[in-house]
């Protein structure tokens, strides 16, 4: 089983991009080891542009360079760029609508040791609110290259999640398209809907209710804005009831966007929103942490248990 | 891949304009603050105070500095203007329409519904806007982010933005700052404009921010500490600052909030409150307006002396 962290697929598609793209400005904020735009800024020391620990002004020199025909990708750890930023990102990117990507690493409590101030969990809530945004999270490496070459043809502000701890590269499943939902694994009983790492603990939770005759789809939300709605109400239609998973508070992330786009097709499927249910993270290894919250394999397949259990 | 659509269809890079006499700046500074009088009486809102107080400094920067071109307001080449202090607007508003960008009858719809001239910069609502500005803090990283790519591209064009000493106490000017110093953005020139009012009262009452040219100083810079009124010294300011190379600029500009109308001078009472209908002839009439007691804004001719 191969295995790879999604911030080095965004290393290795953004040096990738630079050899095509001459506009293409990469600034960081001092964590280029960590998001991995150190490979970029090896290949092109002179397009890389390292901001100290300053995100605000990061986001703010993002806008300049963007304004002055350059596509810029800004990097940091999630915490950093769409919380300390947030406010730069709206009124400086989003507001005049710029090409500007921010791309955000150690999202969600897959973090680890770095612990609760560390560990986004709003980061989706707070990019998803932002009119002319667009929220990406990749479920694998190839899908985070996919994505990043994506989101540079696209021209507008786009926020792209990735994660620190390495995620199975999974197999199969339709390529990467923008704003389209991929349906990974066809079931009738139980739609699981996720993005990001959870995207692959779906799959095995899917896996192991599958022995239990719980038949499950599997559909993998990479973009949570534009939210391919048709592709989440046919699933929520054809199975009867969701469950969304998601390493993020419930409140505001993929659940609620979920549930909204069920509400205004009409409603009448029964969901449970899996995710951060309202609490910070903690310190700790990414796995124990994932088994913690039960948004590991075993654990989205008890609360599906539950969840099917409870309405029977 | 993103293509500069104009790129090929644009003709020759815009250019400064021939030294006008000062007198002439004057004249456009004179201008320019009826304007905001006119545009804040007709908003019945907005902020005549400090707009009032930059008037000399849009004179020099728009009728004698910088190299634009209304008919091609998106030249590459252009010389770049960031109102980091967007409250201020209406001063920019003027000396745009004044310079050509959109027509001046259009000023006395200021802060309408459905108006171009938002209560603060706009981008892509008037030619001449270069960013969408407002929250103080976020406008001088803007401009400092076009200054560095205008060092990637090895363009020629300069870049200005417009802070205030209320602005400095946000903390976003001060990592710029540092950076505009770490990658010797030369091409850079802050105004800084320092009346020591804000909307609270007195800058030194609310919060202190002492001696801001000293500080930049130490951040770097290269300041220029002068009466923002004085054409001749604002001029040889931004002189030096292009002169200057290898770090940034700012222009330390002591200005006095709502000159030319006595009543608003050196007072917080008009940084964010519109002229009644008294105060306005009053205030139209200190500056010499032909017809100050026309507030009937919506004539065209009031605005085409």
């Amino acid at each position: 089983m191969q295995k790879q962290a999604t911030r080095e697929a965004y290393g290795t598609a953004l040096e990738r991009l630079g050899h095509t793209r001459s506009d293409v400005v990469v600034l960081d904020a001092d964590l280029s080891g960590s998001t991995k735009t150190a490979v970029f800024a090896k290949s092109f020391p002179d397009r890389f542009l390292n901001m100290g620990v300053a995100e605000a002004n990061m986001i703010g020199h993002a806008a300049g360079l963007a304004l002055c025909g350059k596509t810029v990708f800004a990097s940091s750890f999630a915490m950093f760029a769409a919380g300390k930023a947030w406010e730069q990102i709206r009124q400086s990117v989003c507001v005049p609508r710029l090409d500007v990507k921010i791309v955000a690493s150690h999202a969600g409590v897959t973090v680890g040791e770095d612990g609760a101030s560390h560990q986004a969990l709003e980061d989706l809530a707070c990019m998803r609110v932002l009119p002319n945004m667009t929220v990406v999270v990749p479920a694998d490496g190839p899908q985070t290259e996919a994505a990043v070459a994506a989101i540079a043809a696209y021209d507008g502000p786009c926020y792209l999640r990735v994660s620190r701890a390495s995620t199975r590269i999974l197999e199969g499943g339709p390529p990467f398209e923008l704003g389209k939902a991929r349906e990974l694994r066809h079931g009738e009983d139980l739609a699981l809907i996720a993005c990001g790492v959870e995207v692959a603990e779906c799959l095995d939770a899917a896996e192991a209710l599958a022995g239990e005759g719980i038949r499950c789809t599997v559909l993998d939300v990479h973009t949570l804005k534009p939210l391919d709605e048709a592709a989440v109400v046919a699933v929520a239609r054809r199975c009867g009831s969701v469950m969304t998973v998601e390493e993020h508070q419930v409140i505001g992330g993929l659940g609620e966007a979920v549930a909204a786009a069920v509400a205004r097709a009409g409603g009448g499927v029964p969901m449970r929103l899996h995710g951060m249910q309202g609490t910070f993270g903690q310190t700790g290894p990414a796995e124990v942490l994932l088994a913690h919250y039960r948004l590991d394999a075993p654990g989205i397949a008890a609360e599906a248990r539950e969840f099917l259990e409870g309405l029977a | 891949m993103k293509s500069p659509a104009t790129m090929s269809a644009l003709s020759a890079a815009p250019v400064r304009p021939t030294a006008p006499a000062n007198a002439v700046l004057a004249a456009h500074a004179n201008r320019m603050r009826r304007d905001v009088v006119r545009m804040a009486h007709a908003a019945g809102c907005g902020h005549p105070g400090g707009p009032l107080g930059l008037a000399e400094i849009f004179s020099v920067l728009y009728f004698e500095r910088m190299a634009l071109d209304p008919a091609q307001a998106g030249h590459p080449d252009r010389d770049r203007l960031v109102l980091s202090n967007g409250h201020c607007c209406a001063i920019l508003y003027t000396a745009l329409a004044r310079r050509g960008f959109f027509p001046v009858e259009e000023l006395h719809t200021f802060r309408k519904f459905g108006s171009h001239l938002q209560g603060h910069p706009h981008l892509g609502a008037l030619p001449g806007i270069e960013m969408s500005t407002g929250s103080l803090g976020n406008g001088v990283s803007v401009a400092a982010g076009m200054a560095l790519a205008h060092k990637l591209d090895g363009r020629a064009a300069r870049v200005y933005a417009i802070t205030s000493d209320g602005e400095n106490q946000e903390g976003q000017p001060w990592e710029m700052a540092t950076s505009a110093v770490h990658y010797g953005l030369d091409n850079l020139t802050l105004v800084l404009d320092w009346n020591g009012i804000q909307i609270d009262g007195r800058t030194a009452d609310v919060m202190d921010t002492g001696d801001l040219a000293a500080k930049w100083r130490a951040f770097g810079w290269h300041v220029e500490e002068v009466d923002g009124h004085d054409l001749g010294a604002l001029r040889a300011a931004f002189d030096a600052a292009e002169a200057e190379t290898g770090r940034p600029s700012l222009i330390a500009a002591r200005t006095t909030i709502g000159k030319g109308v006595s009543f608003m001078e050196d007072t917080s009472a008009f940084h964010g409150k519109a002229p009644n209908d008294a105060e306005a002839v009053l205030a139209l009439g200190e500056l010499g307006d032909p017809a100050p007691e026309r507030l009937d804004h919506g004539d065209r001719t009031l605005w085409l002396d």
